[in-house]
């Protein structure tokens, strides 16, 4: 499983602020995971549509679409940071 | 050596800044930036969410950057977070140093990298409406010019 959080514009647009789900099959990477992530729902679909404006965060690191996602991780999801 | 923090609750910029040279006197030279809401467009209230288990460990990972990079004594990064007012402090960002260079550079690579790496991130309130802010390309070019050259 895979402890997905949402924050700030991503939160409103899936309408939950996180959920935990089963990593599938195949998806290995953060890239195959948002898209994975994009069909779930038409929110999630919406909330995810515009990809320049999602950023991620693997156990609490920033993490590109390469890098690698497994069982256990904490995964957030959310725009671009605007605190300072 | 820079202690962070993140609280809901207002900071005494005037007296975290003392304490950096409190007692010292190898420190020569003390910098300081403080981030307030402004109440301008109409802005009736600020409102930043955090991300909890991360935005403390990225700012001391900020915080720790600052301190490799340059010969610092010391520094305090303080971050507030929920509902705030036009005038409010937000963020604190003070260093201690021998010489004010790396006083200055430090401060205000803390400030760009706050800017771009801490996961925060801000709802105004105007006019009976809300919506969140949006990143600027000035912060992400701001931050960039202080990647290593090599």
């Amino acid at each position: 499983m895979i402890d997905l959080l949402y924050f700030a514009r991503v939160r409103e647009a899936i309408g939950v602020d996180g959920e935990v789900l089963p990593l599938p099959a195949g998806v290995a990477a953060v890239g195959d995971l948002l898209a994975w992530l994009a069909t779930r729902s038409p929110r999630h679909a919406a909330a995810l549509a515009d990809r320049a404006a999602i950023r991620v965060a693997v156990n609490q690191a920033f993490a590109g679409d390469e890098a690698g996602v497994g069982d256990g991780d904490e995964v957030a999801v959310f725009p671009p940071v605007t605190g300072g | 050596m820079i202690a962070v923090r993140v609280q809901a609750e207002p900071f005494d910029a005037g007296a975290e800044i003392a304490a950096l040279s409190a007692g010292r006197s190898d420190v020569g030279a003390v910098v300081s930036f403080t981030g307030l809401v402004r109440g301008d467009g109409g802005l009736t209230a600020m409102t930043l969410e955090h991300y909890p288990a991360m935005t403390a460990p990225a700012m001391a990972r900020i915080a720790a950057e600052a301190a490799a990079r340059w010969p610092l004594l010391g520094g305090t990064v303080v971050h507030r977070i929920g509902r705030l007012l036009p005038g409010d402090p937000i963020v604190l960002v003070a260093v201690a140093a021998a010489h004010r260079a790396a006083a200055f550079a430090a401060a205000e690579f803390l400030m760009d990298w706050l800017k771009t790496r801490a996961p925060l991130w801000k709802r105004e309130e105007a006019g009976g409406e809300a919506r969140w802010v949006e990143a600027r390309r000035e912060d992400d070019a701001a931050a960039a010019r202080w990647e290593a050259d090599g």
